[in-house]
């Protein structure tokens, strides 16, 4: 447990000490701002009775933000350390496998939570702005951020697992890109196909990962997406153990 | 607990994929020992301590570390050895003493615990002046002296470290060879290097690789000693030389001589002895004896270098 939070602190110190971590929050705060303007226009046009996160998610940048941002958070944690050599005082420490693998997910996961919170301040502007507090449901506001850390988990598994295949961080970030395009041209599949029936098409329209993100942005926490997350997020999770472990077996 | 190896290797055999490494070696390291790993790039040093540090695995053979094989109980081995990769990888993002205090957190020791040690280490390893500095900005030597008291901090029983003063200006080696020294008695000490004084000078002995075998491995009196029957006495000698090179040829003490013609009336005789004698009292008897006048007189030592070099000399070069 000690070696788990040492680790956490460390990888969070990377992120936050380092350029890089505030150039992402940078970019990411960038993309929100211009999904703010487009929801300021949506407003401005007619009065609408859907939530105002309904109204960001509908501006498309959330797909953008998590693609994009993902793999820039991601591809430094097990490439860089390999490339530098430092992965070898790292696992010749008294620390398991896991420990390292679950403390470098945990850092990604937070700095991408930490990287959404302009979002949040994005929404109190418009209530503030609006004098309307339906606009700002604690609720939806609530399952909205538990959409976007669950999907998010799942984006940073991916990268995570991706950084631990290779030395190149710039390998890294396009094999975890290809990956989103991957789950991202799955999604839009699941769409079309959620009509018809058959076990196969059944299967795919499980992964309707936009109808579900949908849901959460609605406020509703539909627990077959939480499911869905958080097992290919522990999927992904074992994979990249498994990979860092295969040094072991080599 | 005090008795007993430190380290006992038996048999070990690394293989990458078509290249052996390491092939079937054995040896063992009491506690307190300085034991130098010699030999030259490629001749699997690095792998050797790789696998000691439990970073990779053997192919076959075992490995014991303070009692414990390093497969089964990797993690309390790791706890017990502290090492300094080849290069000395660090991250160059963290000041020193927060990367001391990560370093002694994650090898398990307590808050106040790893203050105190930090504190020591920085004093040992004279890095208190840039304890706040940022390690991607200080000089080689002083990131050298950060992987050293990372490798120290949690007062391991074993240190390996690889090729330590690599990279180093002759000040810097210095101090590290100092350091090194310093920690011998209280702690097991394996080190690597292909510079042969430093192994002369801080290993209390030496094993010699190549190719993945141990070509020898004993101190370094010993080896110097094995290579001394060859050693040569040299001479400087003004005399006629005629009389030189016949009296040479008769004694019976002499394999083979060689006189070349030094400044004035001086000559210089390179003399090798039959069966490791030492020809020096010989020699300047013969000239009080003959009134020679004798300006020089050693005997060539031979140093590991030339064992060194003679080990590990491939064979298509000996021909030649």
């Amino acid at each position: 447990m000690q070696a788990y939070l040492t680790l956490v602190r460390r990888e969070m110190g990377a992120y936050l000490l380092s350029m890089t971590g505030y150039i992402i929050v940078a970019a990411v705060t960038f993309l929100l701002g211009l999904s703010f303007v487009v929801l300021m226009v949506k407003l401005q046009q007619d009065s609408t009775p859907i939530p105002l996160t309904e109204i960001f998610y509908n501006t498309q940048f959330f797909w953008l933000i998590l693609l994009l941002a993902t793999p820039v958070m991601t591809m430094r944690l097990f490439a860089h350390e390999k490339f530098s050599g430092t992965f070898e005082t790292l696992m010749t420490a008294p620390v398991s496998e896991l420990e390292v693998v679950l403390a470098k997910f945990s850092a990604a996961l937070i700095f991408y939570t930490l990287a959404w919170v302009p979002l949040l301040a994005c929404l109190l502007v418009v209530r503030h702005f609006t004098n309307d507090p339906s606009a700002f449901d604690v609720g939806v506001m609530g399952s909205t951020f538990l959409g976007i850390i669950l999907v998010g988990a799942m984006f940073v598994s991916i990268g995570l697992c991706s950084s631990a295949l290779t030395k190149s961080q710039v390998a890294a970030a396009m094999i975890s890109l290809l990956s989103g395009g991957f789950i991202f041209c799955v999604g839009f599949l699941a769409d079309r196909v959620a009509a018809q029936t058959g076990w196969k098409n059944q299967f795919l329209a499980s992964l309707a990962f936009f109808d579900q993100m949908h849901d959460f942005v609605r406020g509703i926490i539909d627990t077959r997406a939480v499911v869905l997350y958080l097992s290919l997020t522990l999927f992904f999770l074992f994979v990249t153990l498994r990979i860092v472990e295969s040094r072991r077996w080599k | 607990m005090s008795d007993g190896m430190m380290i006992e290797v038996t048999n070990l055999t690394k293989r990458y994929a078509g290249r052996t490494a390491v092939s079937n070696i054995s040896f063992t390291v009491g506690r307190g020992e300085i034991v130098g790993l010699l030999g030259p790039n490629g001749a699997g040093k690095s792998t050797t301590m790789r696998i000691l540090a439990c970073y990779l695995p053997a192919t076959s053979g075992t490995v014991r570390i303070g009692g414990l094989d390093i497969f089964r109980h990797s993690e309390e081995v790791r706890r017990r050895i502290g090492y300094m990769p080849e290069n000395n990888p660090l991250y160059f993002d963290m000041r020193v003493r927060e990367y001391l205090k990560f370093r002694a957190r994650l090898k398990g020791l307590g808050h106040r615990q790893s203050r105190g040690r930090v504190d020591v280490v920085l004093e040992q390893c004279s890095l208190t002046d840039v304890s706040h500095r940022i390690i991607g900005q200080l000089s080689k030597g002083y990131r050298q002296r950060v992987g050293l008291a990372d490798a120290l901090v949690h007062e391991p029983e074993l240190i390996i470290l690889d090729e330590p003063t690599i990279g180093l200006d002759p000040n810097q080696i210095r101090a590290v060879r100092q350091l090194i020294k310093g920690l011998a008695n209280t702690h097991t000490v394996l080190i690597s290097t292909h510079i042969l004084p430093e192994a002369e000078m801080t290993c209390n002995r030496m094993m010699i690789l190549y190719q993945g075998t141990i070509l020898a491995a004993d101190t370094p009196e010993n080896l110097q000693h094995f290579m001394s029957s060859k050693s040569q006495v040299l001479a400087e000698i003004a005399a006629p030389i005629d009389e030189l090179k016949a009296c040479w040829a008769e004694m019976p003490e002499v394999e083979r001589y060689d006189v070349s013609a030094c400044e004035g009336e001086y000559f210089r005789c390179a003399l090798t002895p039959q069966n490791g004698l030492d020809l020096r009292p010989v020699i300047f008897a013969l000239a009080r004896e003959r009134g020679w006048r004798l300006r020089e007189l050693t005997r060539n030592r031979h140093s590991l270098e030339d064992i060194y070099v003679q080990l590990t000399r491939p064979p298509e070069e000996e021909e030649a």
